[in-house]
C-alpha cells in the first residue's frame, strides 16, 4: 500500500504517513506536541482558534495543522520563530477578551486555556483588556448547565457537539465580528430551549464557559446538618470513571474505594443505583412482555417498538423532537428516580426514618439527571424524590475537598438495604447494556434457559457502532409464554442523540420494525455521560467500556432477576412488577414540549 | 518594466444583446473546451475580484476534476468599500456576464451557474432575472445544456469570500472554510466549482469575442488587458472607468486627483495606501499594487487617522468572528490606535500592533483577516505622526 503513503519532514525529521493525515496527527507520531483548542477527536475540523499554526516551507501563510493534510515532500516547522510569535499572539488575544478570574472559576485546574497560558508564561498582557462586561451574569437558568459567555473562546466545540453528535443544535453562533458569540435560539435562557441537558457540550468545552450547575455546597450542608439523614446512590458508570479525576488512567475500576470515600465524606448510607437498575429490568422486561402479549394475543394496538427510558437527556429530546412517539417510551422511571422514590418510602420505613428528614443525593455520570430530579413528575414519595445530583466530576472534587488520599483507601462495601446490584446492572453504563441485561432476564423468564450466548455475553449489542441491531429467536418457551414461540425478537440500540435521531426517523417512517429499542443520550452510553471526567475521546470511552464489562464478569450475580434485594422488595413492599405500588412509585409519564 | 501611460479603454461596457452573445457562444463552442481554456490561459487574464488568480488555470483545474456535477459561480457580492463597478456591469451588460458563465461552464463541464448577488443590489433583480430568463431560454433553443440561477446574498462583506459564499449559498452561516481543499476541487455543495468575479467573466467573454492577441495588446506581462476602476474620494471625476493595466499611479492622480492629492488607497479597505512620495514609482497592476478596482483618493484635508479608524471599524464589524487573529486582532488594532491617539499608550505601542498585524497576515483563516495588515501597515508607516498627534 506504499502508494498511499506520503513522505514529509517535521522539524527536519522524516516521517511517512497515510494520505489524508493532518500535519497535527503526523507530528503526534513523532511526539511533537502542537497546542490545540478548537480541535477535538470527536468532532469535525473547525480550524478557527489558530493556536495550532505551523510553518510550511515555501508557503507565505502559516498553516493550521489540525486542518491541513500532509503532502509529499512537505517540510514543516512546529516551533519556529514565526510560529512561536503567532502562537503567543493567539493566546494573548484570547486572554485579552477573556474574563480570566481563574481562582473563582469552576474549571480552575482543568482548563485548556489556562494550561496554554501557563505553558507560554503569558504574564502581564501586552494588549488592551477588552472583557466586555464583567458584571454580566452567567446564564444559570438551567438546573443542569451553566453558561458563562465571558469565559468563551468561540472555539465552537459546543456548537459542533450539539449539532454533530446530538442533532439538537440548541447552541449556535450568532452575529459577526466583535459581537460574534455562542447563543441559543432567540437568545433565550438555556432552560427555555431544546437543550436536552445532556452535557456533551460541557465535556468538550475547553474552558469554564460551559459547566455543570454545581450543588456541592448544598450537599455539604446536608451532610453537616445532624438532623438530616443523607443517603447517596452511585450510578453504574461512576465507578469506572471517577478514577480519572483522582490520578488513575482511564479504564480503572474504583468501586470499593469510591464507596469508602463516600463513607469518609460522611454520607449516612452509601447505596447503589445498580439496585434500581436491576429493578428496572424487572419492571421494563415485564412491560415489554405485556405489550407483546397485548399485540400478539389480544390484537390490541399498543405502541411498539417499546423504547427504554433510563436516559433523561434522551427523554427530553424525544419530548421536543418526536412527541408523536412518546407512547413508545417505557413508562419506567430512570433507575435514579426509582431509587429516589423508594429511598423516601421503602428505605425510610425499613430504617424507621421520617422521610422529611432525609436528603437523597445521587452521584451520576450525567448532567441531565440534575434536570430530571427537578421534574414535577418526580415527587411520588410525597417529597422531591432525589434532592441533589452531583456529577462524577463533582464527587472527585468532594473527595479532594475532604482531604482524602483516594489511592490509599481500602475497598469497602455498599450499605444495605438498596446496596446490592448484579453485573446486569453495571452494564447499564455502556451502550447496549440495558438491552443485554433485559435479554438475559427476559429470555430466561420465557424459556427457562440462559440466553444462548457464551458466558452470558451478548456481543451483538455491545460496541460503539452508532446503531446496532440484533435478533434473538425465542423457542421452546414455557407454557405460559406460548404466544412467543418461534418469535424472532428484533431489537436496536442507539447511543448519542444523533444516532437516536436517525433511528427515530426510520421508525417514524416505518422503514424499520423492531420490538424493543434502547437509546442512551450520550455517545458510548452513560460511560460517556456529560458528567464524566474530562477529556473524552473514542479511546477513553473504549477503555471505560472494557472496565464496565470486566466489572460485570467479576460479579457473582449477573442477571437482574437474581438480585436478592430485588426479590425482597417485591415480597415485602412492591408485590409484583407493574403492580399497584410499582405503578405509583416507579412509573411516570411524559409531556410534549415545543421545539422552538 | 514596460512603460505604460494612462489609457482609457472601452471593452466592458460595449452593449451586446442576448442574441448577439448567444451567437458568439455557438461560434465559440466550435472549439473544444481544452482549446477555449488554452486561449484564456494564453490571454494572461487574471481574476478581477482582488486576488488575481490566473483565470484559465482555475478553469483547467476544475475541468480536470472527475465529477458529473460542477458549478460556475459569478461572484457579485461586491462588498469592498469603494467598489461599485460590478453593479454597473450587471446593470448595463448582464448578457456578457451570462455569456462568460456559459463559456466557463462549457469548458469545465458544468451545467449550472449561479449569480451570487449582493443583498443591497436586490433592486437589480427584476432586470437581471428578465435578462437571465431570456438567456436561459435562448440557450435551450440552441440545445445548450446550461442554466443560470440568481441567489440573493445575505448582506455581509465576508460572504464575498468564496468559501463563505458557498456556505451562505448552502443555507449556512457565512464562515470561510479551511483551504485546501480549494473550490475547483470542492466548492459549492462540495462539488468542483469555478468562482469568478463579474468582471473576470466579461473579460473571458471578450477574449473569445475579440481574440487572444487583441486582448493581449493591452497591459503588461504580468497584468494583461484592462480593468474597471471605481474612483471615489477627493476627486472631481468620481465614477467608473475602464483603464489599461500597468499605468503609473502618477498618471492616474494627474487625471483624477483634485491637485492636492496626499494619498491613494488602492484596492479598497483591504488594499494599500500609497502616499504622494511614492506616486511616481507605483504601478497599478499585479507587478505593483493590485486592486479589485477601488481607487480612493485623499487630499490634504483628510486625517489619515480617521481613514484608518474607519477601515478598522469596518473590519472589526465585518470579520465573521470565527478565528482568533482576526476577531480579536481587529479589535486590538482599533482600540490600539485609539489608545495611542489619546496618549494612553506610548507611540511605540504602534510597533507592537505592527507585529500583531504581521501575525494576522499569516495566521488568520481567510483573506479578510490576512489583509488587514495592508491598510494598517501602509498607513502607519507613511502617516505615523497623523496617528500619534
Ligand atoms: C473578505 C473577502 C471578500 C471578498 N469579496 C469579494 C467580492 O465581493 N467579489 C469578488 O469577486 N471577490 C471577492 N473576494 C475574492 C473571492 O474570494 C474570490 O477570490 C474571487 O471571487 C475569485 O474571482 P476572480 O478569480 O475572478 O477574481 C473576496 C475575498 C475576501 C477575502
Ligand atoms: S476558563 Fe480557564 S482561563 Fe478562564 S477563568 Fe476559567 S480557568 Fe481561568
Ligand atoms: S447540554 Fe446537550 S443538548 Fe444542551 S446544549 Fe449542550 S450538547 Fe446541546
Ligand atoms: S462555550 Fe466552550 S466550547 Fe463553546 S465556543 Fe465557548 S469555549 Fe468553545
Ligand atoms: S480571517 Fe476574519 S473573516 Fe476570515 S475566517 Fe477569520 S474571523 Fe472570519
Ligand atoms: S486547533 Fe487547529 S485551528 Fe484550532
Amino acid at each position: 500500500m506504499n502508494e498511499f503513503l506520503v513522505n514529509l519532514k517535521i522539524n527536519n525529521i522524516p516521517v511517512s504517513v497515510k494520505e489524508g493525515t493532518t500535519i497535527l496527527d503526523a507530528a503526534k507520531i513523532l511526539n511533537f506536541k502542537i497546542p490545540t483548542l478548537c480541535n477535538h477527536p470527536d468532532l469535525t475540523v473547525a480550524g478557527n482558534c489558530r493556536v495550532c499554526v505551523v510553518e510550511v516551507e515555501g508557503s507565505r501563510l502559516l498553516s493550521a495543522s489540525c486542518a491541513t493534510p500532509v503532502s509529499e515532500g512537505m517540510e514543516v516547522y512546529t516551533n519556529s520563530e514565526k510560529v512561536r510569535t503567532a502562537r503567543k499572539h493567539v493566546i494573548e488575544l484570547l486572554l485579552s477578551e477573556h474574563n480570566a478570574d481563574c481562582t473563582k472559576c469552576f474549571k480552575n485546574g482543568h482548563c485548556e486555556l489556562q494550561d496554554l497560558a501557563s505553558e507560554y508564561r503569558i504574564g502581564d498582557h501586552v494588549f488592551i483588556d477588552m472583557v466586555k462586561d464583567r458584571s454580566k451574569l452567567a446564564d444559570m437558568s438551567s438546573p443542569s448547565i451553566a453558561k458563562d459567555d465571558s469565559k468563551c473562546i468561540r472555539c465552537q466545540r459546543c456548537v459542533r457537539t450539539c449539532e454533530e453528535l446530538q442533532s439538537v443544535s440548541a447552541l449556535a453562533v450568532i452575529n459577526k465580528g466583535d459581537h460574534q458569540k455562542i447563543s441559543t435560539f432567540m437568545n433565550k435562557p438555556m432552560d427555555d430551549v431544546v437543550c436536552t441537558n445532556c452535557g456533551q457540550c460541557i465535556n468538550r468545552c475547553p474552558t469554564g464557559a460551559l459547566t455543570e450547575r454545581t450543588y456541592l455546597e448544598e450537599v455539604w450542608n446536608a451532610i453537616n446538618n445532624p438532623s438530616k439523614h443523607v443517603v447517596v446512590q452511585t450510578a453504574p458508570a461512576v465507578r469506572i470513571g471517577l478514577g480519572e479525576d483522582l490520578g488513575y488512567k482511564p479504564g480503572e475500576r474504583v468501586t470499593g474505594k469510591m464507596v469508602a470515600a463516600l463513607k469518609h465524606i460522611g454520607f449516612d448510607s452509601v447505596l447503589d443505583t445498580d439496585f434500581t437498575a436491576d429493578l428496572t429490568i424487572m419492571e421494563e422486561g415485564t412491560e415489554l412482555l405485556t405489550r407483546l402479549k397485548k399485540a400478539l394475543v389480544e390484537g390490541e394496538k399498543v405502541a411498539l417498538p417499546m423504547m427504554t427510558s433510563c436516559s433523561p437527556g434522551w427523554i427530553k429530546f424525544q419530548e421536543h423532537m418526536f412527541p408523536d412517539l412518546l407512547n413508545n417510551l417505557s413508562t419506567c422511571k430512570s433507575p435514579q428516580q426509582m431509587f429516589g422514590a423508594l429511598a423516601k418510602t421503602y428505605y425510610a420505613r425499613k430504617k424507621g426514618i421520617d422521610p422529611k428528614n432525609m436528603v437523597s443525593v445521587s452521584i451520576m455520570p450525567c448532567t441531565a439527571k440534575k434536570f430530571e430530579c427537578n421534574r414535577p413528575e418526580m415527587r411520588d414519595s410525597g417529597y422531591q424524590d432525589v434532592d441533589y445530583v452531583l456529577t462524577t466530576r463533582e464527587l472527585a472534587m468532594m473527595v479532594k475537598q475532604a482531604g482524602i488520599d483516594f489511592m490509599k483507601l481500602d475497598d469497602e462495601h455498599y450499605d444495605s438495604i438498596m446496596g446490592e446490584g448484579t453485573g446486569a446492572a453495571v452494564i447499564f453504563g455502556a451502550t447496549g447494556g440495558v438491552m443485554e441485561a433485559a435479554l438475559r432476564t427476559a429470555y430466561e423468564i420465557v424459556t427457562g434457559r440462559e440466553v444462548p450466548f457464551k458466558n452470558l455475553n451478548i456481543m451483538p449489542v455491545r460496541g460503539f457502532e452508532g446503531i446496532k441491531e440484533a435478533k434473538v429467536l425465542i423457542n421452546d418457551v414455557k407454557p405460559e409464554w406460548k404466544f412467543l414461540e418461534g418469535v424472532e425478537l428484533s431489537v436496536a440500540i442507539a447511543h448519542g442523540l444523533h444516532n437516536a435521531n436517525e433511528l427515530m426517523k426510520a421508525v417514524r417512517e416505518g422503514k424499520v420494525v423492531y420490538h424493543f429499542i434502547e437509546v442512551m443520550g450520550c455517545p458510548g452510553g452513560c460511560l460517556g455521560g456529560g458528567g464524566q471526567p474530562i477529556p473524552t475521546s473514542p479511546e477513553i470511552r473504549q477503555k471505560r467500556a472494557s472496565a464496565i464489562y470486566a466489572e460485570d464478569e467479576g460479579l457473582p450475580l449477573r442477571k437482574s432477576h437474581l438480585n436478592p434485594e430485588v426479590a425482597l422488595i417485591y415480597k415485602e413492599f412492591l408485590g409484583e412488577p407493574l403492580g399497584h405500588k410499582s405503578h405509583d412509585l416507579l412509573h411516570t409519564h411524559y409531556k410534549v414540549r415545543k421545539r422552538y | 518594466m514596460e512603460n505604460k501611460v494612462l489609457k482609457r479603454v472601452d471593452y466592458i461596457f460595449q452593449e451586446s444583446s442576448v442574441v448577439e452573445v448567444i451567437e458568439l457562444i455557438t461560434k465559440t463552442f466550435k472549439k473544444t473546451p481544452d482549446d477555449i481554456i488554452l486561449d484564456v490561459i494564453d490571454s494572461g487574464l487574471r481574476g478581477r475580484g482582488g486576488a488575481g488568480f490566473p483565470t484559465g488555470l482555475k478553469w483547467r483545474f476544475a475541468k480536470n476534476e472527475d465529477s458529473p456535477v460542477k458549478y460556475v459561480i459569478c461572484n457579485a457580492d461586491e462588498g469592498e468599500p469603494g467598489t461599485f463597478k460590478d453593479r454597473e456591469i450587471l446593470e448595463t451588460v448582464a448578457s456578457k456576464v451570462l455569456a462568460g458563465m456559459c463559456i466557463c461552464g462549457h469548458s469545465i463541464g458544468a451545467k449550472e451557474g449561479f449569480i451570487y448577488l449582493r443583498g443591497e443590489y436586490n433592486y437589480l433583480l427584476p432586470h437581471l432575472s428578465k435578462v437571465t430568463d431570456d438567456f436561459n431560454n435562448q440557450l435551450k433553443t440552441k440545445n445548450i445544456d446550461f442554466t443560470v440561477y440568481i441567489k440573493s446574498g445575505s448582506g455581509a462583506y465576508i460572504c464575498g469570500e468564496e468559501s463563505a459564499l458557498f456556505e451562505s449559498m448552502e443555507g449556512k452561516r457565512g464562515e470561510p472554510r479551511n483551504k485546501p481543499p480549494y473550490p475547483t476541487i470542492s466548492g459549492y455543495n462540495a462539488k468542483p466549482t469555478v468562482i469568478n468575479n463579474v468582471e473576470t467573466l466579461v473579460y473571458a467573454y471578450m477574449i473569445c469575442k475579440m481574440g487572444v492577441e487583441k486582448f493581449k495588446e493591452l497591459g503588461t506581462k504580468d497584468s494583461r488587458g484592462s480593468k474597471v476602476f471605481s474612483v471615489s474620494g477627493d476627486t472631481p471625476n468620481a465614477g467608473i472607468f475602464e483603464l489599461e493595466l500597468g499605468m503609473p499611479l502618477k498618471d492616474f492622480v494627474q487625471d483624477f486627483g483634485d491637485g492636492d492629492t496626499k494619498a491613494v488607497q488602492v484596492g479598497g479597505a483591504s488594499g494599500h495606501c500609497v502616499p504622494r512620495k511614492h506616486f511616481n514609482e507605483t504601478i497599478i497592476g499585479f507587478e505593483g499594487i493590485p486592486t479589485g478596482g477601488s481607487m480612493m483618493i485623499f487630499n490634504s484635508s483628510r486625517s489619515m487617522y480617521n481613514v484608518l479608524h474607519d477601515y478598522l471599524e469596518f473590519f472589526t464589524e465585518e470579520s465573521c468572528g470565527q478565528c482568533t487573529p482576526c476577531r480579536v486582532g481587529c479589535q486590538q488594532l482599533l482600540k490600539g490606535i485609539e489608545a495611542v491617539k489619546k496618549g494612553e499608550r506610548k507611540p511605540q505601542y504602534l510597533d507592537e500592533l505592527k507585529k500583531l498585524s504581521a501575525t494576522m497576515k499569516v495566521a488568520a483563516k481567510c483573506g479578510l483577516g490576512q489583509s488587514v495588515a495592508n491598510p494598517f501597515n501602509s498607513i502607519i508607516d507613511n502617516f505615523r505622526e497623523e496617528i500619534i498627534y
